[in-house]
């Protein structure tokens, strides 16, 4: 069944399900991590909680006017008209007022959420709405979907996908820096009205199969995994809406075999079990790839102050120093030095001298700034320069050559 | 509508929802004033796997292991965001939203896929709670109050609700100093020797425990409404902390009394028959109120704020 779903053998709506979240996915990812990167990622969970009450109105509307109620289009435009009414009340409120953009967020999410939460109340009163399945809306569901809507679905993803390619170089200079970006010429606040209208489309398009609370997962956790893998606006957008897609295909495919599983919750999970493994193994930004530099800086350290015990013959009581030594072949379980071992160490107190009459004299300041007790001295100054410090440290005094 | 029935049906309703409204309000002052206001949305969506999990544990939907499950489940965000913060550094909101959006997945998974069919927990539940089904069935008018017998048998959660509103404005009145002062000025607050860090955890911990309650009784919607709007409200309202917390308690009654009847009432009064859902007119009714003091509030502006005297 699972190896059906992942290759699309289970019919025609579910592959055009599953092929218009995938979609809708990669566009999710890309815009998020505009979002992402304007530090505005919280506005798409208002946006998406202030579909509710659009979604409740259209359908009354449409019932009143002797429709079905259901047509899925109609309560997408529903939807979108108070997403933007509740995105203008998010700029009235942090513009006139003195509240933050937080609270201004949060006031707008619960109360146009409580405001739907009446109409639905509402709907499930009136004759027609007892079967009306707006509740699919709050987490997803793609279960028993019929052609028109997966089709709608399927087309409206491509449509966004298509848009955020358009306006991916001007939005991602935007993102990663605005002032240059108003500087050589683009209309920034246009963008940024421009990347809100691409959140409310992924989010009016994602209403069916994401579902309203978890829409914002699919705004965020790409952009947040993608950033361990990259340092680059363009490689994080491409990791981003690739994670994205990932999760739209393997979710909705997953919840066309368990049509009892809202689609929503499904797609978050696989999305944050790759944000997990990104944040544990991501090789620079990783935390596994943090504590291995640790340790590997950790071992340096010890190698380096062993060595200069061996050299100067002082003995090592610290049992980590002696295992390292002893596993590097320089010293012997008794923490007496082998014959390579007592070269290396000969070789640490010349480096450690040669680096302390560095550190003392002027004109070799800007060298001494690299000093850290574990860098090799040949790797920041010139044979002369040494042969000059060798020169200032001079021959062993008191000795008849 | 002052009558018998109002008692056994829509007295203790409105006392648990104001109950609610004013525990969720108190520390939503603070949170708001310390730009968290979003704290109180993460915690009412991360309560639910809290809850589920408690569920699965004992077996029964009882009070206490679910507080428990609850609270241990926002104390698990609150590591898991900073975790995510530190390790990823990534910026506070994002990792906010991928832990409290994941674990508000896996809690409706979890629920889902569990055998919840005997009992009365489902998602739509958590989501907007059921104020209107607390009714005091055993009260037969006004003068069941003073009945022993009657009040016996008052909704369980009307008590709890209480008791956690005591907790929450001892909290807030005993750490009233300290709180304020790390709220407006972290760094001074410590070098008076207040332990600032410590303090934010507590307020934090309160809020949970704030929303567990207020959840249990009324869903995630009026948690998340009454942290941020009678406070914000109450922001535009006056420049005094006292005042503001006064004005959130007023505003939070407000939301919840004109809510409940606007819900129960309401419709009949334009001619249906049924009730709408009573937390989301608490909520709707928290944010025209919002609305009227950004328009007309004493010191709605930044710039225009009466000079402090």
């Amino acid at each position: 069944m699972l190896w059906h779903a992942l290759t699309l053998q289970l019919g025609y709506n579910a592959t055009l399900v599953t092929l218009g979240a995938m979609l809708l996915g990669v566009a999710a990812g890309v815009t998020g991590t505009f979002l992402f990167l304007r530090k505005r990622a919280l506005v798409s969970d208002a946006i998406s909680h202030a579909t509710l009450p659009g979604v409740g109105m259209a359908f009354i509307i449409m019932v009143a006017l002797g429709g079905d109620g259901r047509s899925l289009i109609g309560l997408m435009l529903g939807s979108a008209a108070s997403a933007w009414i509740g995105l203008l009340c998010i700029g009235a409120l942090t513009r006139r007022t003195r509240l933050a953009e937080d609270a201004a967020i949060g006031a707008v999410l619960s109360v146009f959420f409580g405001i739907g939460i009446v109409f639905l109340t509402f709907i499930q009163t009136m004759s027609e709405g007892r079967q009306a399945g707006l509740e699919g809306f709050l987490l997803g569901s793609t279960a028993g979907m019929l052609y028109s809507d997966a089709m709608i679905i399927a087309v409206g993803g491509a449509l966004v996908l298509a848009a955020v390619i358009a306006f991916r170089r001007p939005l991602s200079a935007v993102a990663f820096d605005p002032e240059f970006a108003a500087s050589s010429g683009l209309n920034v606040p246009r963008l940024d009205l421009i990347m809100m209208g691409l959140v409310m489309a992924i989010t009016v398009v994602g209403l069916k199969i994401v579902g309203l609370i978890l829409i914002v997962a699919l705004l965020i956790i790409p952009a947040v995994t993608a950033r361990f893998w990259s340092e680059r606006v363009t490689g994080v957008l491409w990791v981003a809406g690739v994670v994205g897609g990932v999760a739209g295909y393997v979710g909705a495919a997953l919840s066309a075999i368990a049509p009892a599983l809202p689609t929503g919750p499904v797609i978050v999970l696989v999305l944050f079990a790759m944000f997990a493994l990104s944040l544990l193994f991501a090789p620079a930004r990783g935390v596994l790839a943090a504590v291995l530099k640790h340790l590997s800086f950790q071992k340096r350290v010890h190698i380096r102050q062993g060595l200069l015990a061996l050299a100067q013959g002082q003995p090592i009581y610290e049992k980590l120093t002696l295992r390292l030594l002893q596993r590097a072949g320089f010293a012997r379980a008794d923490g007496v030095a082998t014959t390579d071992g007592k070269a290396r160490a000969a070789k640490a107190l010349r480096d450690e001298t040669r680096w302390q009459m560095a550190r003392s004299r002027e004109e070799f300041a800007l060298a001494a700034t690299f000093y850290d007790g574990l860098t090799e001295i040949e790797g920041v100054l010139t044979r002369d320069q040494i042969n000059e410090l060798d020169r200032l440290i001079g021959a062993p005094r008191g000795v008849p050559v | 509508m002052m009558g018998e029935e109002f008692v056994a049906l829509s007295l203790t309703p409105i006392l648990i929802g104001t109950l609610a409204a004013i525990a969720c309000a108190l520390p939503g002052n603070f949170l708001l004033l310390r730009r968290q206001a979003l704290i109180g949305d993460a915690i009412s969506h991360v309560v639910l796997p809290g809850i589920v999990v408690a569920f699965l544990i004992t077996g029964v939907v009882a009070a206490v292991p679910m507080m428990l499950g609850a609270a241990g489940a926002a104390v698990v965000a609150v590591v898991m965001i900073e975790a995510i913060r530190r390790l990823g550094k990534i910026e506070p909101g994002a990792a906010m939203g991928v832990t409290f959006t994941a674990m508000f997945a896996g809690g409706v998974l979890l629920l889902e896929q569990s055998d919840t069919s005997t009992v009365h927990l489902d998602v739509e539940h958590a989501l907007f709670g059921n104020l209107e089904s607390l009714i005091w069935l055993d009260a037969t008018g006004w003068s069941s109050l003073w009945d022993r017998d009657a009040l016996a048998y008052l909704p369980v959660e009307l008590p709890r609700l209480l008791a956690v509103l005591i907790v929450v404005a001892l909290f807030t009145w005993i750490y009233w100093r300290p709180l304020k002062l790390s709220t407006f000025d972290e760094g001074f607050a410590q070098s008076m020797g207040i332990r600032t860090g410590p303090l934010g955890f507590a307020l934090v911990i309160v809020a949970a425990l704030a929303a567990v309650a207020a959840f249990d009784a009324v869903g995630s919607i009026i948690v998340i409404a009454m942290f941020i709007c009678p406070p914000a409200a109450a922001r535009l309202m006056t420049n005094s902390l006292g005042a503001q917390v006064a004005w959130s308690v007023l505003f939070a009654t407000l939301s919840a009394v004109l809510g409940y009847v606007f819900a129960g009432y309401g419709p009949i009064w334009l001619g249906a028959n049924n009730a709408v859902s009573a937390a989301g007119m608490i909520a709707a009714v928290s944010g025209v109120i919002l609305a009227i003091t950004a328009v007309a509030g004493p010191c709605r502006s930044r710039s225009g704020a009466p000079a402090e005297g």
